[in-house]
């Protein structure tokens, strides 16, 4: 019960009326996991995120977090954009510390605790770089590493590979089950892919789209988590499933399937 | 596959193009650096050998063009009794008073309404509103007000600049993306830090150059605001100079004017260069 999704209901008000977003979400997740929701557009994803993120805050229900309600966005919740959000005047040293920095830790700890993590996403050599220096999987690493410098509970992505080509991408979801083999982090990510969510989750939730709803749970059971577990038929049933699943609700068009 | 057959075809009225290559109409790509330097000092040099040709080789009367020896000679006279050095100075400072005021208090009122929608809602009607009135129409009640001395002329910049700097580093903060903003409160952050810390660096480029497009704006009025009863100032100069019929004084005025204001210009890009690597590659 560490990250609690509690009967949440997000409305907007528009021209022609209430637009349901999401309606009567419920997720419960372990320390630990690693989570991917998957929906078309429309299945309000980034909206349940941001309710998450406290970047919004829902109609009715509630998100809990260590058993604390979230009422607005905080470092206890790591985040990865899906547009590069780096500072772009800062370098990568200066970005990965700006969060410490804000929440008062004294000069040399965010220092050492910057660096530390940018060896852990492997650019320490580009500490002194400023963003516009690197490729857009490293401007997510860096990204990365600065949501992980604060410690988080969880970190909460949202499509954080979706503007990377396909073998960047793919370097990417092996670098995201290392790190969370190492770091034991929960992570929370939404996206359209549905291999991407095979290959990165332990559980999977697929929306589905007007109002976003759960529409199932998915343990995801692989028996390893290389690249080549792709060409497994294992990991084709989920995929099939899930690919299923969403396309029964007519939003075939609006997936991407990599 | 086989245009030719079939009946639908519109093959036939397509009307076949190309583009050839070119060096001079090269068009938002970069030109060989021997080519823009050479055009770049043909600027410069094309009018200034024109002058000189018309005058030395023409009939007009010096009262009416002087030639540039003549504005040379009359820029020894003007810099050997002081008098111009004198004059350059006291444009300068109204400049420099006028402006800094109009920049200390348009820069961060512009962050504001820019970043606030409650301050831009209170203060853009009544600035979008001043900045139609056009600086030299306010010089009556500036008179009627301050008087004659410094304080109107100053006055004069100060409208002139203050009312289009907010509005344009207003617009600047516009492109300051909301995700920044986001990730600094996830980061931790509070809305000053996100403002003092996010916007203000994001947005400086954009208020140098705001900066610079209106540093000439007040070089413009400080000439205007010398019709107010100015005993000294470049734009006093000309229009004395303008009185006696003294057309080679008149010129010398205008070139250091133009000098002058390109030097900021200059500078002001420097400052942009220097102080914000990071944004080299947008502008």
């Amino acid at each position: 019960m560490f990250l609690q999704i509690k009967q949440l209901n997000k409305h907007f008000a528009t021209q022609t009326g209430t637009l349901v977003v999401l309606k009567d979400i419920d997720m419960t997740i372990a320390q630990g996991e690693f989570i991917c929701a998957v929906g078309a557009s429309g299945s309000g994803k980034s909206t349940l995120l941001r309710q998450i993120a406290g970047l919004d805050s829902p109609t009715t229900g509630e998100v809990r977090i260590d058993g604390k309600r979230v009422t607005g966005p905080g470092p206890d919740r790591g985040m990865v954009f899906q547009h590069y959000t780096l500072f772009p005047w800062m370098t990568v040293q200066a970005n990965t510390e700006f969060g410490l920095k804000l929440q008062g830790v004294p000069k040399r700890q965010r220092r050492e605790q910057a660096s530390y993590y940018l060896n852990v996403v492997g650019l320490s050599q580009f500490a002194q770089a400023l963003p516009k220096e690197l490729s857009g999987g490293m401007k997510q690493r860096v990204a990365i590493a600065r949501a992980l410098a604060s410690e988080p509970k969880v970190l909460l992505m949202d499509e954080p590979f979706g503007a990377l080509d396909i073998h960047t991408k793919e370097s990417m979801h092996e670098f995201m089950i290392d790190l969370w083999q190492r770091t034991g982090i929960t992570v929370f990510m939404i996206t359209h892919d549905v291999e991407e969510a095979v290959f990165l989750a332990n559980r999977i939730y697929a929306l589905g789209a007007r109002p976003g709803t759960v529409r199932k749970e998915i343990e995801v059971k692989l028996p390893d988590r290389s690249h080549t577990i792709k060409r497994h038929a294992i990991f084709h049933d989920y995929r099939d499933e899930l690919m299923d699943l969403l396309r029964r609700h007519g939003q075939e068009a609006a997936l991407a399937v990599a | 596959m086989n245009q030719s057959s079939d009946p639908r075809s519109i093959q036939s009225l397509i009307k076949p193009k190309s583009i050839r290559p070119t060096v001079f109409w090269r068009l938002a790509e970069d030109i060989p650096r021997p080519l823009n330097t050479t055009l770049m000092v043909s600027s410069i040099a094309v009018p200034l050998l024109l002058w000189w040709l018309v005058t030395t080789f023409g009939t007009i009367d010096p009262k009416f063009l002087p030639s540039p020896a003549q504005v040379m000679e009359a820029f020894g006279r003007l810099w050997s009794t002081r008098e111009l050095l004198k004059d350059t100075v006291a444009s300068l400072w109204r400049v420099g008073v006028g402006f800094l005021l109009a920049a200390t208090f348009s820069i961060p009122i512009g962050v504001l309404m820019g970043s606030f929608p409650s301050i831009r809602a209170l203060l853009e009607p009544v600035f979008g509103l001043m900045r139609y009135m056009p600086a030299p129409a306010f010089i009556p009640l500036l008179i009627l007000y301050l008087g004659i001395g410094e304080a109107p002329k100053i006055t004069l910049i100060f409208i002139g600049v203050f009312f289009f700097n907010s509005l344009m580093v207003m617009d600047t903060v516009k492109f300051v993306p909301k995700d920044l903003i986001e990730a600094t409160y996830m980061l931790g952050g509070n809305r000053w830090e996100a403002l003092t810390q996010v916007i203000v660096p994001h947005v400086l480029p954009g208020i140098l150059d705001a900066c610079r497009i209106n540093l000439a704006a007040a070089w413009q009025l400080v000439i205007v605001s010398e019709l107010i009863a100015a005993t000294e100032g470049l734009g006093r100069r000309i229009s004395v100079a303008g009185r006696f019929l003294k057309t080679d004084e008149i010129f010398v005025g205008l070139i250091v004017i133009g000098i002058i204001g390109l030097s900021f210009d200059l500078l002001f890009q420097y400052l942009l260069r220097v102080s914000c690597k990071w944004a080299s590659q947008k502008r």
